[in-house]
């Protein structure tokens, strides 16, 4: 084998454990170790399960970091997050904390909105410029409701600390929002307000979700909060289930016209994601609010800022290939 | 080569195919086999090594070569489209500004030779017979037309140097060992990422910085079992695959809530 040298990392050295669990991706076409991909799905799926969200703006880049094309990685963690907000949404449901009118109020949107995503996502690729995309979108969603979530919840921190209580939901404190027409009521969240931003908001979801390859969670839930003014009762719930049909309806749309969904990948990252929401669910009872929305708001400002760093530093390599009509 | 454009100065293409075939019989014939034909990527793949060997055969009347016998093995993968592009700053941000598309460059290719190229031909005769990395072929579209540019072009260069780090592309100026005088060895290494298709491989014989014979094989990179089913039912029926991978998510989700139920 001395004849090909300067090769390490193609030669088989001395058999570790990690040299025996290699498994090759049929879609992604390449190896990859499987318990890192677990391990992923495990860390991810219990920060999903702490604060409520589906975590695929985490999972996205991580799979990303360890060779995974961009394309193949976005369509395949909408299966990921689908199993998640899946099993979330049924431990909501045993609590009667879902509401299925607004759920499918948003998912009225939502379809419209992922729908366009999914065709700007196949626009983009073919125009080179969906890394771009990619990274923008990040970069200015996370920063900016990173930031938002911190100051919010700092101030509740504060506010609490001064001995006011904190208030999400102030009686009679009415926006423009609710002098919309075509008002519905929805009566497990007590709310009464137009279906115009309800639709605004599941289109948008949907949209950014099947570009960025994201459920969405970490944006539905404060519009529901701040815009809608829906009760944290069933707001976590809601979102989920939103989430799930959103997330589910991406993977069959990324599958049907791009056919980069890996499954193999998707059902590793499945199991390590569910195991470790039901952990991070334990972790996040243990937790009040407004501090967890501060976390929250902390590792979401951080992943926005780390793209930030990547577009504005100059890239090691300045050249990149890329498959006509492939996978990469 | 003398003798071939003497031949072929008599006018006929007759003339020149008959002296052509007619060469080896002078001279040197090239056996090659390889270890095998098929490589079959399974769920445990992590790349391979295909053998080949090969023998010079002489004959009586062949001649004594003063500068004894080099191999050149270059291996073609399936051909495939690649856009190479290039990041610019506009507005303070790094994005793709420029790219060229690279017409049906091979997706793998290993040039395996015996010592160090321009030490076995010159540079034309590398170019004329494809040998080395700096001298393959590799067309750029330009508008209408593909054209052929210089191996300091950047975006060649870029596109060399980028399927090298893939460990796509390689140059092994040792990776043909002769056990004999006449018999020789050597190890094609593919990586796990090497493409499925069919591969060519091109075996040739120089001596005297020519030529003298040449020969080829081929073998192919093909999925099979589980990976060739999931990659078949995501390509042929993509909507069917992806309900099931919705279903999947979804009983997954179902299990993990019966499995950690505790109210």
């Amino acid at each position: 084998m001395g004849l090909f040298g300067r090769e390490p990392d193609r030669e088989p050295t001395a058999p570790t454990w990690t040299g025996t669990v290699q498994l090759y991706l049929p879609i992604a076409d390449l190896p990859v170790n499987m318990f890192l991909v677990l391990a992923m799905g495990v860390a991810v799926g219990f920060i999903s399960g702490m604060f409520g969200i589906g975590g695929g703006f985490l999972m996205t880049p991580l799979l990303i970091f360890i060779g995974i094309a961009p394309a193949v990685a976005v369509a395949s963690v909408s299966s990921h997050i689908a199993a998640s907000s899946f099993s979330g949404a049924i431990s909501y449901w045993r609590r009667k904390a879902i509401d299925i009118p607004l759920a499918l109020m948003l998912l009225a949107g939502g379809i419209l909105g992922t729908t366009a995503g999914v065709w700007l996502f196949t626009l983009l690729r073919s125009l080179d410029q969906l890394d771009l995309t990619i990274g923008l979108s990040y970069v200015t969603l996370l920063s900016v409701v990173g930031g938002l979530m911190i100051s919010e919840s700092v101030r509740a921190i504060i506010r609490e600390q001064q001995g006011r209580p904190v208030q999400l939901r102030r009686g009679g404190a009415h926006t423009w929002i609710h002098g919309l027409p075509l008002k519905v009521r929805f009566k497990r969240s007590k709310l009464y307000v137009s279906v115009i931003p309800v639709w605004m908001i599941g289109c948008t979801i949907g949209f950014i979700g099947a570009i960025m390859g994201i459920g969405g969670g970490f944006l539905l839930v404060p519009m529901l909060i701040y815009l809608l003014r829906v009760p944290t009762a069933t707001v976590l719930g809601t979102s989920m289930v939103l989430t799930l049909i959103t997330m589910a309806g991406a993977t069959v749309m990324h599958a049907a016209t791009n056919h980069l969904v890996d499954a193999v990948l998707a059902l590793i990252l499945m199991v390590g994601g569910v195991i470790g929401a039901q952990f991070g669910a334990r972790a996040g009872q243990n937790m009040r609010g407004e501090r967890l929305r501060l976390l929250l708001g902390l590792l979401v400002l951080a992943v926005g800022l780390r793209f930030a760093y990547a577009l504005v530093v100059q890239p090691e390599d300045l050249y990149s290939i890329r498959l006509v009509g492939g996978a990469s | 080569m003398a003798r071939v454009s003497r031949h072929a100065a008599l006018g006929t293409a007759t003339a020149l195919l008959l002296s052509s075939f007619s060469l080896p019989a002078f001279g040197e014939r090239l056996v090659a086999s390889l270890s095998r034909h098929q490589v079959m990527i399974t769920s445990s793949f992590t790349g391979t090594e295909i053998v080949l060997f090969g023998t010079v055969e002489r004959d009586a009347q062949t001649i004594t070569r003063g500068s004894g016998y080099d191999i050149v093995v270059t291996v073609f993968g399936p051909r495939q489209t690649l856009v190479t592009r290039r990041k610019g700053r506009i507005l303070g941000v790094w994005a793709n500004v420029d790219s060229r598309e690279f017409v049906d460059p091979p997706s793998y290719l290993a040039v395996l030779a015996t010592k160090r190229l321009d030490a076995i031909a010159s540079p034309d005769m590398l170019r004329r017979q494809q040998a080395g990395l700096d001298y393959v072929s590799l067309p750029q579209r330009m508008g209408t037309t593909n054209i052929e540019l210089a191996p300091d072009d950047p975006f060649r260069m870029a596109f060399i140097r980028l399927k090298k780090e893939q460990g796509l592309y390689r140059e092994e100026p040792t990776g043909v060992t002769f056990l004999t005088p006449t018999l020789f060895r050597a190890g094609i290494p593919l990586p796990a990422t090497a493409p499925i298709g069919s591969y060519e491989v091109d075996v040739k014989l120089f001596a005297d910085a020519a030529v003298i014979a040449r020969t080829n094989s081929a073998f192919e990179i093909i999925k099979v079992g589980f990976e060739q089913f999931v990659a078949e039912a995501a390509r042929d029926y993509g909507f069917f695959y992806g309900l099931a991978t919705a279903m999947m998510a979804l009983l997954t989700g179902w299990l993990a809530s019966v499995v950690f139920r505790r109210d």
